[in-house]
């Protein structure tokens, strides 16, 4: 499958099956369009015709050489990628990663809130460090070989149950040797509680914090505000920046950031970020169904389009300055990326990945607790559903509907499961807004690449 | 080549042959946590 596509002057040609990228001249990028494998050696008659116009029969003959090269080279209508399919696990696969709500209550109110204010529609709940030990004792089980472990602290907000969160790293930590393991901390918090203790064990012990900032002010607090329904900007902002400041760079972080239909022009809060000091960025589509004043639609795309170049501008007007910046989605790696298996199966929900509340249920993911139909069993019943979870499995590039025939399907591993399940009520049924701002993404993150090349 | 410039080589099927480890991280996708494409992730089995 090859997609063509021109991005502010530059022919770019994917070939998805292979990762292979070519920039073209204007004659190669017409000629291939109108090509369909197989191609031979000699240039088809029906080319020359439709390009008789803007070219000469010399020139088309030239520049069809170079493209049959390519494709001889497996690198232009590669064939689709087959198996192996039995390294893929589809069933039995190690549990690798561990979303743990250590709170299922929070400090704010966020317009947007997929977890109903924090509880999940399932009552207000801190976690206590029995539960926390055992969803540790259970990841270290299910584990298997896999070495690395990864354990994400999640809400509501994580910094109401941060006695729970010290203990859980603590004991995680007793494991590493004697196990053979590296656990991988990361947090996701609001940034209201961040003080000097709970700022320096982050930056301590937690290999990625992700702090949620919607960006101008009149955004931020239009939408994430606390309980007594005030915007919380002046609050959190100096906490943020002090985490950073002191941050060590090896260490990841980002400032994340949602829009809605609200802040369509969201690179506004990009600029309102980097002002503030902050260098690594994201910037996410809310995902809501409905009406409202949030949800995005149809309707947004052009103007979400044209946000995302612009945002590309920013980018690269901003390179090898003081406020230079990454961009999280547009930082595709095209050549030393994960390995293609792992881009089949996506994000691992449900079998690699598990979310556990504080009653010790087990969930596919974060996005998913709450919805009892789902639940894949409990650490205090010692229950775990093997058929749901291989249900979950066997979820891949292959099985979701149009994925197979999406050209960004290597880059995007097959979106969410969750907000398929949220917009079209079935998990496997990829949301189209969505994979439209991700193909988006992807052309902008190419179209990056091939600019810094050419200089 | 004089009408076309390599971009990204086709790595893609090859990465087959080391790959399915499973050692890499997980990759969330969703707007609510550190989400991203597989793509911007990083393979933990380069030498
Ligand atoms: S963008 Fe959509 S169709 Fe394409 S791979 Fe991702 S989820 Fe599937
Ligand atoms: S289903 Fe969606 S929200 Fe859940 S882990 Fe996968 S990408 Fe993330």
């Amino acid at each position: 499958m090859v997609h063509q596509f021109c991005f502010k002057g530059i022919n770019i040609i994917v070939d998805t099956e292979s990762g292979a990228v070519h920039i073209a001249d204007e004659i190669t990028y017409d000629l291939c369009e109108i090509l369909t494998p197989p191609l031979f050696e000699a240039c088809p008659e029906h080319a020359y015709k439709a390009l008789s116009e803007k070219y000469g029969r010399y020139e088309v003959t030239d520049a069809y050489g170079e493209l049959y090269s390519l494709y001889k080279a497996g690198e232009l209508f590669s064939e689709e990628y087959k198996g192996p399919d039995s390294k893929i696990p589809l069933t039995g696969a190690p549990i690798k990663a561990l979303c743990l709500h250590v709170s299922h209550d929070c400090n704010m109110r966020c317009g947007y809130c997929f977890a109903k204010t924090g509880d999940f529609g399932t009552g207000r709940n801190i976690m206590d460090f029995e539960t926390a030990k055992r969803a540790i004792d259970f990841v270290i089980e299910r584990s298997g070989k896999r070495r690395n472990i990864e354990i994400d602290f999640f809400g509501g907000e994580p910094l109401m149950a941060f006695d729970t969160v010290k203990k859980t790293v603590e004991y995680a930590r007793g494991f590493e040797k004697k196990c053979d393991k590296v656990f991988r901390f990361t947090i996701t918090t609001n940034g209201l509680l961040l003080d000097e203790e709970n700022t320096d064990y982050i930056n301590r012990e937690m290999s990625n914090v992700v702090l949620s900032l919607d960006g101008r002010r009149e955004i931020n607090d239009k939408i994430r505000k606390t309980v007594n329904g005030e915007g919380t900007f002046d609050a959190i902002v100096p906490k943020m920046q002090r985490l950073v400041k002191l941050r060590n760079k090896n260490k990841d972080h980002y400032i994340r950031g949602t829009f809605t239909k609200e802040n369509v022009d969201f690179c506004s809060d990009i600029e309102e970020m980097l002002s503030l000091g902050f260098r690594n960025l994201s910037m996410e589509p809310v995902v809501l169904k409905g009406k409202g004043p949030y949800p995005l639609s149809e309707a947004e795309l052009p103007r979400i389009y044209e946000e995302y170049e612009r945002l590309c501008d920013l980018l690269l007007s901003k390179e090898n300055t003081d406020q230079e910046f990454l961009f999280f989605h547009f930082m595709i790696d095209l050549d030393q990326g994960p390995c293609i298996l792992k881009r089949m199966r996506g994000c691992g929900a449900g079998f690699e990945y598990v979310a556990v509340t504080p009653e010790g249920d087990i969930y596919p993911c974060h996005q998913f607790v709450g919805h009892q139909e789902y639940k894949l069993g409990n650490l205090y019943q010692n229950t775990f559903d093997f058929a749901l979870s291989d249900t979950f499995a066997g979820i891949n590039l292959k099985t979701r509907s149009g994925c197979s025939e999406c050209w960004a399907k290597y880059y995007c591993g097959g979106g969410c499961s969750a907000s398929n399940l949220t917009v079209n009520g079935d998990t496997a049924k990829p949301y189209e807004l969505g994979c439209k701002l991700e193909r988006k993404r992807v052309e902008c993150a190419i179209y990056l690449k091939a600019r810094r090349m050419m200089g | 080549m004089k009408h076309l410039t390599k971009l990204c080589s086709a790595t893609l099927k090859k990465s087959a042959e080391k790959g399915g480890c499973g050692e890499c991280q997980t990759s969330c996708q969703s707007a609510c946590k550190t989400s991203c494409t597989v793509a911007n992730q990083k393979c933990e089995n380069k030498k």
